[in-house]
């Protein structure tokens, strides 16, 4: 293993399985950090980190802080309704004014795809994209592959080769999508996507998936992985579907369904939930098959990983 | 004061022209004479060495921003853009603040383009007030002051009630309607054409069917009306065949392209999520491009034009979903057809004459242009051989918002001459 | 992932370069004598714990453990560090790969002897001492190691030497357990300019865990 072969976490489709996975074996060792009293290490002490959230997110940037204050950088949260996009400043300058406080890693949220790759051309320092527009999420992604990793691959003995994974919901406009469906199909997974027509992408097949699914049904019986999407109601444009209760009786996973799975299949979801939805309380909360906080706490082991990768990585490139 | 251009070769599929190098002798305005080794009492006299000479180009499609959005363009810079890159003529189009859709702005167009502007400049006047689509502009009247054309550029005329509204009251007027193709419930926000580009990239998609469907209307009402129809900026194969098969009915249906739907495709929009090939309509397939080149070659393509669409860096140099459509043609959009078309035996120059000079003329009522004595001396001398490579300094434009930028082309204009008088000279513009 | 750290596995240097300073039953002697002392300084094993510095100092930890036992008849709780996330070059060098700590016991209260194979500036075991610290409160820490060579760059020094080895700094100071390598010996060889002194590399069969490869 020599040192770790990128410059950015932007497209997670620019990583191969052994990129992918020297991401989940580091944050596998960030278990012991965050399971002691002292949940700290001075290892990135001195380096500045920028939470630029130009798009309101409460989880994904607390996560990022967390895993920014374990590793001992110091973490600047930059963004909100106070931005500098508001007052009519320009992307650009917005970032090399960021730079000029000599910052070392910029981790970006916006609502625009696209906006990690122009950050990281005005910046020069590493980007890790924390969710850009409907385009990529590869963090989400890398937490969500470590939880299958975790339950599946390391506790079951199954391979990533062999694993079923099912996405339902608005595989159209969701960022998880855009990095997951890659991820997986680099892992070696098997990819079906499930949703009403009207929420899927133009292409799913340029994503990577393998089968698209109307009927929820009649794929839930050979999926080993059922990942579930929220209904982001508030970005739903033309009404797609008739209304949040047919939405659930047609996608949602409840407990009716839960006898149509298979007895070791998983239940993840990138939260928030909505809950009576995707998601019944039934499922949501299934001991058994229920990984979501699993997933929350995987967010703070794979952005460790990822900080820790990208910024030690940096003596091999030209920044 | 008389002017002769010797050593040239004419191209011009409108008339016989003689074979070899000629001399043309120009007089007021006009061609006098055209021959071998002709006499020169007096006046200027120029060799072109053996480059083409071709009745001038016009480009039917430009954004001249003036009035109103000057920071981008302005009638000075852009008519200089044009001469830059061989043009005689453009059509402006009418999408100004204020929008050119009554007598003031079409008076105000053409008085800022006789005092400032280095080429002609043809008025085109909104088909609807404000282009909102709900309200005849001022036709008759801007008819009555100089618009050549009808169009509400930049947006599709949604309710077919009120195209066909157009299209009638605009018939005794002898203007065509020139059609901008876009049903917004089917495009809404799009941003990139919809389908592998859409997907990858994480855009909202900009469906060939929201062009494809406006035409097939347009059609039809053309049909019904009998005013004559112009589609601008095609981009699909599609639409083309739905073109081509209004015009074998004997339809007065005409359309045009351009060189960035011609030689980019959806492909070339990377992870750079480059802003400058964000235009509308979107690029398409390669399929769609390739569907396109083949129109041009077979004559159901009538018209090149470039759409030409400045924007100033800060407006285009941010995030993809918030820059503005649209990129500059005006001094490639020669250079491309013959690196791309004539140079590799694709397209004659006479075919190229028609699609750049013949056509756009017609399509938009001006005087023929022709080399034969009495004609205007609009004329664009073109040299094959020049190899040269796009560069954002050496643009005339005020903006540099091409998808061009560092290409490699063969074969420009170097001389351009309005009425007999040069506004280019060996590649610079004459002040 | 401690890409340049390590000497390249291409170019072996020539038997020529280097110089053995102890071999394996040499190695034997040392750990017995120091397990002895380790004993005799804590008055037996009741309160200590063993630790060793991952990659092998572990190893060298685990043999004076089995000696310990062997002597006194009871287990000596034994666990691994790695230092990896506390070290004070990762500014300036690529992220070393993260090995695991695993000290399956709590060591409040008990003295730690750590555990490493060769003491040079002190770096190192400035690095365990906080990883340690983060981890508990333990009541002593007491430094065993196999070789000192000197140089030292902090106030460290070792309670157990299992052999002072004078070293210049172009050279390198390693140790081979036969566990892993074969064969066990400590080996001196110069260095090329531009080399860091390092452990010998680690094979890939050493990893105890998935993924750490």
């Amino acid at each position: 293993m020599g040192c770790f072969p990128h410059k950015h976490l932007i497209d997670l489709g620019e990583y191969s399985a052994d990129d992918i996975m020297t991401v989940l074996a580091t944050a596998q060792k960030f278990k012991q950090v965050n399971e002691r009293r002292i949940k700290k290490v001075p290892t990135l002490k001195g380096f500045t980190v920028v939470n630029m959230f130009n798009e309101p997110s409460t989880r994904t940037r607390s996560s990022f802080e967390i895993a920014e204050k374990r590793l001992s950088a110091d973490a600047l949260n930059f963004g909100g309704s106070s931005t500098s996009t508001v007052k009519g400043e320009s992307l650009a300058d917005t970032v090399r004014t960021l730079c000029a406080y000599k910052i070392d890693l910029i981790v970006v949220r916006d609502a625009h795809a696209g906006v990690p790759y122009k950050v990281a051309e005005a910046s020069g320092v590493p980007v890790i994209d924390a969710g850009d527009g409907k385009h990529q999420h590869p963090t989400q992604a890398l937490l969500d592959l470590y939880t299958i990793w975790q339950h599946k691959v390391l506790a079951e003995g199954v391979p990533f080769e062999k694993l079923h994974v099912g996405i339902v919901g608005d595989i159209g406009h969701s960022r998880v999508c855009g990095s997951l469906i890659p991820g997986l199909k680099t892992m070696g997974c098997e990819v079906t996507v499930v949703g009403p027509p009207t929420l899927m992408p133009a292409r799913p097949d340029v994503l990577g998936a393998d089968h698209v699914a109307y009927d929820l049904d009649s794929v839930l019986p050979q999926l080993d992985v059922v990942y579930m999407l929220r209904i982001q109601r508030e970005r739903l444009e033309g009404a797609p579907f008739p209304s949040l209760r047919e939405y659930s009786l047609l996608y949602g996973l409840t407990r009716e369904r839960d006898a149509l799975m298979k007895p070791d299949a998983l239940v993840c979801h990138p939260g928030p939930i909505n809950r009576g939805v995707e998601l019944d309380s039934f499922m949501a909360d299934h001991p058994a098959r229920s990984v979501v906080l699993d997933q929350v706490y995987a967010g703070v082991l794979v952005r460790m990983a990822a900080l820790y990768l990208l910024l030690g990585g940096q003596d091999g490139f030209d920044a | 004061m008389a002017l002769m251009l010797r050593n040239a070769r004419l191209v011009d599929p409108q008339v016989k022209t003689a074979a070899g190098l000629v001399d043309i002798l120009i007089r007021d305005g006009r061609i006098v004479e055209i021959g071998k080794d002709l006499d020169l009492p007096k006046g200027i006299e120029r060799d072109l060495e053996g480059k083409y000479v071709v009745p001038g180009l016009v480009d039917i499609h430009v954004h001249l921003r003036d009035p109103g959005f000057e920071q981008k363009e302005d009638i000075a810079s852009g008519t200089r853009a044009a001469a830059h890159g061989g043009f005689t003529a453009v059509c402006a189009m009418p999408n100004t603040d204020p929008v050119i859709d009554d007598a003031v702005g079409v008076e105000y167009v053409k008085a800022r383009a006789a005092e400032v502007g280095k080429c002609r400049v043809i008025v085109s006047g909104a088909c609807t007030k404000d282009l909102q689509g709900e309200v005849l502009a001022d036709i008759g009247d801007m008819a009555a002051h100089g618009a050549s054309a009808l169009t509400d550029d930049g947006r599709g005329i949604q309710s077919a009630g009120m195209m066909r509204r157009v299209m009638e009251y605009a018939l005794p007027f002898d203007m065509p309607v020139m059609v901008h193709a876009q049903d917004d419930s089917l495009v809404g926000k799009g941003q990139v054409n919809e389908g592998v580009a859409s997907t990858r990239l994480g855009l909202l998609g900009w469906p060939a069917e929201g062009e494809e469907l406006e035409i097939a209307r347009d059609i039809a009402l053309c049909r019904l009306t009998g005013c004559p129809l112009h589609i601008q900026h095609i981009t699909t194969a599609r639409g083309l065949d739905l073109v081509r098969v209004a015009k074998a009915e004997g339809l007065p249906v005409t359309c045009e392209v351009t060189p960035h739907h011609l030689f980019l495709t959806e492909d070339d929009i990377t992870d750079a999520y480059q802003t400058t090939l964000k235009v509308n309509p979107p690029l398409r397939t390669r399929a769609d491009a390739d569907a396109l080149v083949a129109g041009v070659i077979d004559g159901t393509v009538d018209a090149i034009v470039t759409d030409h669409a400045p924007h100033t860096d800060h407006e285009k140099d941010r995030e993809f979903e918030l820059a503005p459509f649209g990129m500059i043609g005006l001094e490639t959009s020669l250079g491309l057809m013959l690196t791309h078309l004539v140079g590799p035996g694709l397209l004659t120059m006479e075919r190229l004459v028609e699609l750049m000079a013949v056509n756009p003329r017609a399509i938009v009522g001006q005087e023929r242009v022709a080399l034969e004595p009495g004609s205007v001396a609009d004329l664009t001398v073109i040299d094959p051989e020049a190899e040269w490579t796009v560069l954002r300094e050496d643009f005339y434009s005020k903006a540099g918002n091409s998808g061009f930028l560092n290409a490699s082309l063969k074969g420009r204009a170097t001389d351009v001459y309005v009425g007999g008088y040069a506004t280019m000279e060996n590649g610079e513009v004459i002040e | 992932m401690p890409g340049k750290e390590q000497p390249s596995d291409q170019t072996p240097p020539s038997r020529a370069d280097v110089k053995t300073v102890m071999d394996g039953s040499e190695i034997d002697r040392s750990l017995t004598r120091i397990a002895h002392q380790i004993l005799e300084a804590n008055k037996g094993a009741d309160s200590i714990a063993l630790v060793g510095i991952v990659t092998r100092g572990d190893l060298l930890a685990r043999a004076l453990a089995e000696r310990i036992s062997a002597i006194e008849g009871e287990e000596v709780p034994l666990g691994k560090l790695d230092i990896s996330l506390y070290r004070d070059d990762f500014m300036t060098h690529i992220s070393p790969e993260v090995h695991s700590t695993d000290i399956p016991f709590d060591i409040d209260g008990r003295t730690i002897v750590l555990v490493d194979d060769v003491l040079y500036t002190g770096r190192t075991i400035r690095a365990a001492l906080d990883a340690l610290m983060d981890i508990g409160r333990p009541s002593a820490v007491q430094l065993a190691v196999l070789i000192d060579r000197g140089h030292r760059e902090l106030p460290i020094r070792a309670d157990y030497v299992g052999k002072n080895v004078p070293s210049s700094a172009q050279e390198n100071v390693r140790l081979f357990l036969e566990e892993i390598d074969g064969t066990s010996a400590v080996e001196i060889l110069r260095m090329e300019p531009g080399d860091r002194p390092s452990a010998a590399p680690t094979p890939a069969a050493h990893s105890s865990e998935g993924g750490d490869a």
